[in-house]
């Protein structure tokens, strides 16, 4: 083994990939392979404990008892899922603590949608139909992604994903069919996060050059547009059955192609609010930095005291 | 004062207490110390606002005035909540809310071992329920409390300054009325009597091994039972009830 030269590792490690064989964390592997995947999956778990606060800022405040205890749980299995994904990043050799020091830098990224505020009760449908209906487009082939603790995740995560897409979408129904209070909260809702949940598929292709590499390792199965618009595609007569209107003036049924066209996403925006200029990239990462620092103490206490069990048990 | 009366007030009380203390533990979502801890704050929130729902729709069968839990819960007025003052204290620290957990726990954990075995079905049916998620909060909380108490000299200053602070609405913990003299004459409550015994040495057990010493001052501050709060239940309820206030009978 320790004869074989890099471009044979490189050749056979290809291969593996081609026949759908999975990559397991013993296995050798390009370094960029390994630096993509901590990166990749690193900002998915950011994305998940981010996501808490956007929703988290709706618990005290939820109308009733029941969608109270549901959005509670919902919230609680995204810190699952950034759990489940931190524990990937570190099959890689990454350090769980240092990469989450990167997201407080702002080193590191999260998906932008968690910068856009939530300003109603109707943000907690628009949110589950929306942003959980767009990750479970992005999620559902990283199932079959080449390296296996990250597949493995993802099928868990992907179940618990689409309960959170209809119990979202049954909030939204419900005002969309309501009074007209909540019939406008609901709409004003999807106008506000139409073009977000968009943008959460990543530029377009051609403006993506990661792509084909990450195609090649099976990292990505399907690119950024062709995710996009299954999402329109799946989205839209969901949108037409409840009675909103897609804020979208260009979008219009393709009868050729058997594809719904859509207006040209504003990626000015994009990029500012990936650059940190969103509503509230800066409160978002402040209040995640500020959970830290005042947990600190408690950690240390938590340590202090496993060492002086460790002493006491070993006298 | 009949029976049915009493028991609605008492269902109405112990739910309050889930509820109001619930809804505190439910502001900790997204910014515990440790991704764990997060988790199991939450799922605490979780387990106490599903007791909320069991216990206030209960209450409401019994007034029978056509109130449901969520009637009861976001539709009264502030001196018509009858939970302890203990529980709308405001977070803290993480020692602050986990030593409240725990002196609400020790409580909790022997009044529904006893409720187990009421006469009246339906509160034994729920306390059943309840008492295996209670155990569990019990059992986190004590810890907690341990490892803070002997953990650092930080740690531990900071949790004894906590329960400087909350010792005084423990008392509380144990008032008793006619309603509970109505309700244990005819086997549907216990005694307040042996659970203030029991919750003592245990809570007593525990600061022990924490390290932590039992506050002196023995000054004891009561009202939450008879419906007069400390300034926090306001703006708890202000968040509590805001959409069912600005959006009067709708369904969500
Ligand atoms: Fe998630
Ligand atoms: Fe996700
Ligand atoms: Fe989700």
């Amino acid at each position: 083994m320790k004869d074989l030269n890099i471009q044979e590792l490189e050749r056979r490690f290809q291969e593996k990939i081609d026949n759908d064989i999975k990559i397991e964390p013993r296995d050798w592997m390009p370094e960029e392979y390994r630096q993509t995947l901590i990166r990749q999956i690193s900002q998915h778990a950011h994305s998940e404990i981010v996501g808490m606060l956007p929703e988290g800022n709706w618990i005290t405040r939820a109308p009733n008892l029941r969608r109270k205890a549901v959005l509670l749980a919902k919230v609680q299995d995204e810190a699952g899922h950034g759990l489940y994904l931190y524990s990937a990043v570190e099959t890689l050799g990454a350090d769980r603590e240092q990469t989450i020091d990167d997201l407080h830098t702002g080193k590191a990224k999260y998906s932008s949608i968690f910068n856009y505020p939530t300003t109603s009760w109707a943000d907690m449908g628009a949110i589950g139909w929306l942003v959980d209906g767009a990750a479970i487009m992005n999620q559902v082939p990283l199932c079959r992604c080449s390296y296996g603790p990250y597949a493995r995740a993802m099928v868990r995560v992907c179940k618990e994903e689409s309960f959170h897409q209809r119990q979202g979408f049954e909030i939204i129904s419900l005002l969309a069919q309501g009074t007209p209070e909540q019939k406008e909260m609901a709409q004003d809702a999807l106008n506000r996060f139409w073009w977000p949940a968009l943008m959460m598929f990543g530029p377009n292709d051609a403006e993506s050059p990661n792509t084909l590499q990450s195609m090649k390792w099976k990292i990505k199965r399907l690119t950024n547009d062709e995710l996009r618009q299954q999402f329109v595609d799946v989205t839209v007569p969901q949108a037409h059955m409840i009675g909103l209107t897609i804020p979208d003036k260009d979008l219009k049924f393709n009868e050729e192609t058997g594809h719904y066209d859509f207006g040209v996403i504003d990626w000015a925006e994009f990029w500012e609010v990936v650059k940190g200029n969103g509503p509230c990239n800066k409160e978002r990462v402040d209040a995640r930095r500020k959970a830290k620092e005042d947990g600190q103490w408690v950690r240390d206490a938590a340590m202090a005291y496993a060492e002086k069990r460790k002493i006491q048990k070993a006298s | 004062m009949e029976t049915k009366e009493a028991l609605f007030e008492y269902v109405l009380r112990i739910g309050d207490d889930s509820l109001i203390l619930g809804h505190r533990v439910s502001e900790w979502c997204g910014h515990g110390p440790i991704l764990e801890e997060d988790i199991a704050l939450t799922n605490i929130a979780l387990d106490l606002i599903g007791q909320a729902t069991n216990l206030l729709d209960y209450a409401g069968q019994l007034e029978g005035k056509g109130r449901d839990g969520d009637a009861l819960a976001f539709l009264r007025y502030d001196r018509e909540y009858k939970n302890l003052l203990l529980v709308e204290q405001t977070n803290g620290d993480f020692g602050k809310t986990i030593l409240r957990q725990f002196l609400f726990d020790a409580y909790r954990t022997l009044l529904l071992t006893r409720l187990s075995k009421s006469t009246d079905e339906q509160l034994s049916a729920i306390a059943v329920k309840s008492l295996k998620e209670t155990k569990y909060h019990l059992k986190h909380s004590s810890e907690w409390v341990i490892r803070l108490g002997d953990g650092t000299e930080d740690s531990h200053s900071r949790i004894q300054s906590s329960l400087d602070a909350l010792w005084k609405y423990t008392d509380e913990i144990f008032f008793a009325n006619e309603v509970d003299a109505l309700l244990e004459k005819e086997g549907i409550i216990p005694s307040m009597e042996g659970i203030k015994n029991e919750w003592t040495f245990f809570v007593s057990d525990i600061f022990a091994e924490a390290g932590l010493v039992i506050p002196t001052n023995n000054w004891k501050q009561e009202g939450g039972r008879t419906g007069r709060h400390t300034e926090h239940l306001g703006y708890l309820l202000a968040e509590l009830q805001y959409m069912q206030r600005a959006y009067p009978d709708m369904k969500w």
